[in-house]
């Protein structure tokens, strides 16, 4: 399969095989006018199989769900054709507006236009805790 | 200091300069009888509570300072849906200071970011209450003379008690402290405090169903209600409620200079009859509590006496 290489853009590589529509969704790149490419299940030596996101467009990228969905992936910036930057994607300490506190007596059940906002408690564990409840994220 | 939402907010040395100032206030009350004059608290509370809001209201007037309260929660514009970063932000306009009781769980942290004076938690649903950890830590502290190299006993819903959760937080920065968890099985400690508190400082504790066979060790022991309102479910309120009754029987196993606290209202899980018992400090909490309000309304007024 072939898809066209991108001459200014963003490569998400090493998702997590099944990931891949995941972080397309929540990222929302639904909304883009560029060409955007899922690819599925590639091969890989290193993770057997995974998942590839290929946006013909120089965007800007929420680094903190690529993070939060999938801390492993790499971000590769090209420019003119070349690879110009490779970034490791890290857990971030703090989110905002990527995942919703279910504790139905958080006061961001009833006000629904507050942001959502967790910070990591424990990295090791990966658990993130609302910011006003301190509830851990599900 | 512009928020108190959490008891960890405060430091060490913070919460001993509350200490120093609440002993001082004990020790010298007409020193600071107008030490707020013209300043303003505004009590916002959200749900019923009585002794805490009195216990906020009680505070300003001894500092010689003037309270706004609301009537009641029903008659107010959050019951006409006013979102509470507006009533935060209408009530910096008319007080110094805010105090806000609410149902919902980062009520007061939303106030505190969006009001232009100090704002103090007293009470988000089953998730902070920091002025009753600094009621509580300072009847320790006058009880024993320290907070740190103790045995504390916490006894009945650990589950739920806001109270229980501030005060591990709190007491797990002293040195020598060891943690004896009593409770029934589906009341026990959450296991993230266990995690994220106790575990992380490396500290010593026991969880127990046995309230008599650990009580002879304890220097604390606080007690708890088994709380009616925390429960989705009545018949597991029911069932539960009764689990743990401290009796002067019981008392009799306990240590000659053990202090028993309890953050009140109880129901009936401390009998009346250990009212008079000299190891009975709950009521002194009570007095506790207003003085230690007193300290951090002065504190965070930035008053100077």
């Amino acid at each position: 399969m072939n898809i066209d290489s991108i001459q200014n853009g963003i490569v998400i590589d090493h998702i997590t095989a099944g990931r891949g529509m995941t972080i397309y969704r929540l990222l929302q790149l639904d909304s883009l006018d560029c060409s955007v490419a899922i690819i599925k299940n590639v091969h890989s030596s290193k993770m057997g199989k995974k998942d590839i996101i290929k946006i013909d467009a120089a965007i800007d990228l929420n680094m903190d769900i690529l993070g939060y969905v999938d801390p492993g992936v790499t971000v590769d910036i090209i420019r003119g054709g070349k690879l110009a930057e490779k970034r490791s994607i890290d857990l971030p300490e703090r989110l905002e507006n990527v995942i919703r506190c279910k504790n139905p007596r958080c006061i961001t059940t009833t006000e629904q236009e507050l942001p959502q906002l967790f910070r990591l408690t424990d990295r090791e564990r990966r658990v993130y805790r609302c910011a006003y409840c301190d509830a851990q994220a599900k | 200091m512009k928020r108190l939402i959490d008891i960890t907010e405060l430091s060490l040395q913070e919460i001993e300069r509350l200490l120093h100032r609440a002993e001082d206030i004990i020790a010298r009350p007409a020193a600071y009888a107008h030490a707020c004059e013209g300043k303003k608290l505004a009590t916002l509370f959200f749900e019923p509570s009585t002794r805490t809001r009195l216990s906020f209201e009680a505070a300003m007037y001894e500092l010689g300072g003037h309270v706004l309260s609301m009537a009641d929660a029903g008659s107010s514009s959050a019951a006409k849906g006013e979102s509470v970063a507006d009533t935060a932000k209408t009530v910096s306009c008319y007080a110094d200071i805010i105090a806000m009781r609410h149902p919902k769980e980062g009520a007061p942290l939303v106030a505190a970011l969006n009001a232009t004076v100090p704002v103090i938690n007293a009470g988000d649903g089953g998730h902070n209450h920091p002025t009753q950890t600094l009621a509580d830590l300072l009847t320790i502290y006058l009880e024993k003379g320290r907070l740190s190299n103790l045995t504390v006993g916490f006894c009945g819903d650990l589950k739920f008690g806001r109270t229980v959760h501030s005060l591990i937080n709190a007491l797990a920065r002293y040195v020598g402290i060891r943690f004896v968890l009593i409770s029934p099985t589906e009341l026990k400690l959450p296991s993230y405090v266990k995690k994220d508190v106790i575990q992380k400082n490396n500290l010593d504790y026991t969880q127990t169903t046995e309230l008599e066979a650990v009580l002879p060790e304890l220097d604390i022991l606080y007690m708890t209600r088994v709380q009616r309102e925390r429960f989705f479910n009545e018949e597991d309120y029911l069932r539960l409620k009764d689990s743990y009754i401290l009796t002067p029987e019981k008392m009799k196993l306990a240590r000659p200079d053990c202090s028993v606290l309890h953050p009140l209202p109880r129901v009936n899980e401390i009998s009346v009859a250990i009212d008079d018992d000299p190891r009975a400090c709950y009521f002194k909490q009570v007095f506790n509590g207003k003085i230690m309000r007193m300290a951090l309304i002065l504190e965070m007024l930035e008053v100077q006496v």
